[in-house]
């Protein structure tokens, strides 16, 4: 029972840095804007994130060095996509790719470093009642923000004004435009935040996840949360429990390889993306999901004078 | 609208797996180091009429900055320079993928006019082969294969030393009897790892249990600390990994247990955490290779398996919490190892299926440790794939 509540916590745990950085990818691509670029941004936020934490002793101003950093890599994405209309996919590819080089490169110095000794973090009052106390009450404070971050983007979205502009230019720009809002500041603006928690979500992984960092540490996460918006149809409560599913599932595997059981760890090792393959399928099938929920402008430019 | 917005995520799904295959590209993507520094040392000492220096380079796997397996190979290249001077002149090209752009990397090598080659993973095996049949006068020196010809040697180290000596400091620190271990490939040389570990914890405390998880990977610090955890969680207290980075040393440090330092000495990560590193040490390998060439001793067809013996072997900064009679016990392994009065693979040696694979007193000699694949008593479940 006890290394089940464990399991759960390792699932939570696993799935923050999916489910972060799946948000920022929603709110880009609710505004009509795919950036493949995730990965890329996530990485150089690492080094960013790493680099901060371990010159000023604090994880908190590294979360806010590796927002700053995924908004600025957003930043000049979001001016290549929306001001000079290039191909929004080449785009994040380059940036993908360059963010994977541009981090290796600052943090030839970081490799050997290292940050003070994690502790466990104690929910206080909550964290010592059985089972559900080490299930959900010991876990870093970014866990229950990333809870409060996916309910405040779907009230954001579903009930603000702004959130309805928001979702009008990732569904007709041109309609959003004749009605006077400036689409490409709205854009841009959304891009930038998105850029923002990926990076939030490249700091968690080296500075509390795994505390270092390595060349390419964040291997591959970055593309999985991208495939999460589309697992979730675009919906923030879906991103999070696509991400604690994708976390469980990561987790299972090592679980049940522990407990001895008789599958080869090369197959439990493929069980995540299977799942995701899956449910991809079964979404893709049901058109109206799709048609319901993918904002119908996404990955296209936009010219103002058309 | 239907059509449209299918038609945008056909578009989407291919260019994802567009996206996908310039990733796994780009990671392979091979960044050239600038050669080293010594290059301009050499082109101003001109006025003495000196030997030209011997050209050796290395071809490394990771970056150098991995802290791990590469880091230690260009450590002892660095020794190697430090030992040497000028009479010679290394250079080495990090992140070289395994397979066919290796070979592009090892021509290129040759064309530079490096006399020794040094490969430092066992992918680079037959595109090294290739360029080694082509050029007989450059000689040629791959890390963990077992192709060898006339101007190429292979060369590994006894990393199971290392990882019995860290299953002996375990044995004596563990409270739950339980040991974890993250796997990295389900190799024999990783199995024998495990299965080394096990015997050595074992030899202080006989009813200890060895729990494996594979990750399928040499380096993945996300994973490795995925796996860690569970282990923890399953109830280990002492981890040892035989993956490339700190994560699983990290991780145990965030949960107040203990682990080890593998490849290279891993104790500023975590030094609450850190038992004791298995450090590998290459450089009096390259340095006595080198000097053969130098003296023009050195022969092809060769296979070098070095270990604490020859100094290539060692663990390192071993923790104050580890009892001195322990330390004691480690002092000792060394000395027998050295002069060859201990044998860590001596029978009777038992399968964890119940087999006698080496009997009383038969010591297994290195086409044996080549070859192991099962877990040893001890060790919980399967070897994947294994019987």
């Amino acid at each position: 029972m006890h290394s089940f509540a464990l399991l759960i916590a390792a699932t939570l745990n696993a799935g923050t840095v999916l489910a972060i950085a799946g948000l920022g990818l929603l709110i880009n691509e609710r505004a009509g804007i795919v950036n493949l670029g995730a990965e890329g941004m996530m990485l150089v936020a690492a080094i960013a994130g790493f680099a901060t934490a371990v010159h000023t002793g604090s994880d908190w101003l590294g979360f806010g060095a590796g927002a700053l950093a995924g908004a600025l890599l957003a930043a000049a994405f979001g001016v290549l996509v929306i001001w000079l209309n290039t191909n929004q996919y080449a785009s994040g590819l380059a940036l993908s790719l360059f963010g994977a080089g541009f981090s290796a490169f600052a943090g030839i110095n970081y490799t050997q470093q290292k940050l003070s000794e994690r502790g466990q973090f104690h929910v206080p009052g909550l964290a010592d009642i059985p089972f559900v106390g080490p299930a959900l009450f010991r876990e870093h404070p970014m866990v229950y923000i990333t809870i409060a971050l996916t309910a405040a983007l779907a009230w954001f979205l579903y009930r603000s004004r702004a959130g309805l502009v928001l979702r009008a230019v990732g569904e007709s720009p041109e309609s959003a435009h004749a009605l006077g809002y400036p689409v490409r500041r709205i854009r841009m603006a959304a891009v930038v935040a998105g850029g923002a928690l990926c990076g939030v979500a490249g700091a968690y992984l080296s500075v509390i996840y795994t505390p270092l960092w390595v060349e390419g540490m964040v291997a591959g996460k970055g593309w999985i949360a991208l495939a999460l918006t589309t697992f979730a149809t675009w919906r923030p409560a879906r991103v999070l429990l696509g991400a604690y599913l994708f976390g469980g599932v990561t987790m299972l595997q090592f679980y049940l390889q522990g407990r001895g059981v008789e599958i080869p760890s090369q197959f439990l090792s493929m069980l995540p993306y299977l799942a995701t393959i899956v449910v991809l399928v079964a979404i893709s099938r049901n058109a109206i999901w799709i048609r319901a929920n993918m904002p119908a402008s996404l990955g296209k430019p936009f010219f103002p004078g058309s | 609208m239907t059509l449209s917005s299918k038609r945008a995520l056909l578009r989407l799904a291919g260019w994802s797996t567009l996206a996908a295959t310039a990733a796994l590209v780009g990671c392979g993507k091979n960044e050239e180091a600038a050669p080293a520094p010594q290059a301009q040392a050499s082109a101003a000492s001109a006025p003495a009429p000196k030997p030209e220096p011997l050209k050796i380079a290395f071809a490394y796997v990771g970056p150098v900055g991995d802290g791990g397996w590469t880091f230690a190979h260009d450590n002892a290249r660095k020794a190697l320079q430090a030992h040497f001077g000028d009479k010679i002149q290394t250079s080495f090209v990090e992140k070289v993928p395994e397979g066919a752009d290796a070979e592009r990397v090892f021509r290129d090598m040759v064309s530079q006019g490096n006399k020794l080659i040094f490969g430092t993973t066992f992918g680079y095996m037959e595109p090294m082969l290739k360029v080694a049949a082509d050029n007989p006068n450059v000689k040629f020196e791959h890390a963990t294969g077992y192709k060898r010809a006339a101007n190429m040697n292979t060369y590994d180290s006894r990393t199971y030393e290392g990882a019995y000596m860290a299953g002996v400091v375990a044995g004596a620190m563990t409270k739950t009897k339980t040991l974890g271990i993250v796997g990295s490939i389900p190799i024999p040389e990783v199995i024998r790892n495990i299965d080394s570990f096990t015997l050595g914890a074992q030899s202080v405390n006989p009813h200890v249990k060895v729990r494996v998880v594979w990750v399928n990977d040499w380096f993945n610090p996300p994973k490795e600390t995925e796996a860690a955890q569970s282990l923890i969680n399953g109830g280990a207290d002492v981890l040892f990994q035989n993956t490339d980075s700190s994560a699983v040393l990290q991780t145990a440090a965030k949960n107040k247990k203990y682990a080890f330092g593998w490849d290279s000495d891993m104790s500023a990560y975590a030094p609450e955490a850190h038992l004791a590193s298995s450090v590998i040490n290459w450089a009096p390998y390259y340095i006595q290779t080198t000097q053969d060439v130098l003296d023009g001793k050195w022969v092809g067809n060769k296979a070098s398996w070095w270990g604490v013996k020859e100094g290539a072997i060692d663990l390192v900064s071993i923790s104050d919490k580890v009892p001195a009679e322990t330390k004691a016990k480690i002092d000792q392994i060394k000395a027998g190892l050295k002069d060859g009065s201990f044998s860590i693979w001596k029978g009777p040696i038992v399968s964890n299926a119940g087999k006698e694979e080496l009997k009383k007193d038969e010591v297994a000699d290195d086409k044996f440790l080549g070859g192991i694949n099962f877990y040893v008593k001890g060790v919980e479940g399967k070897v994947p794939g294994g019987k």
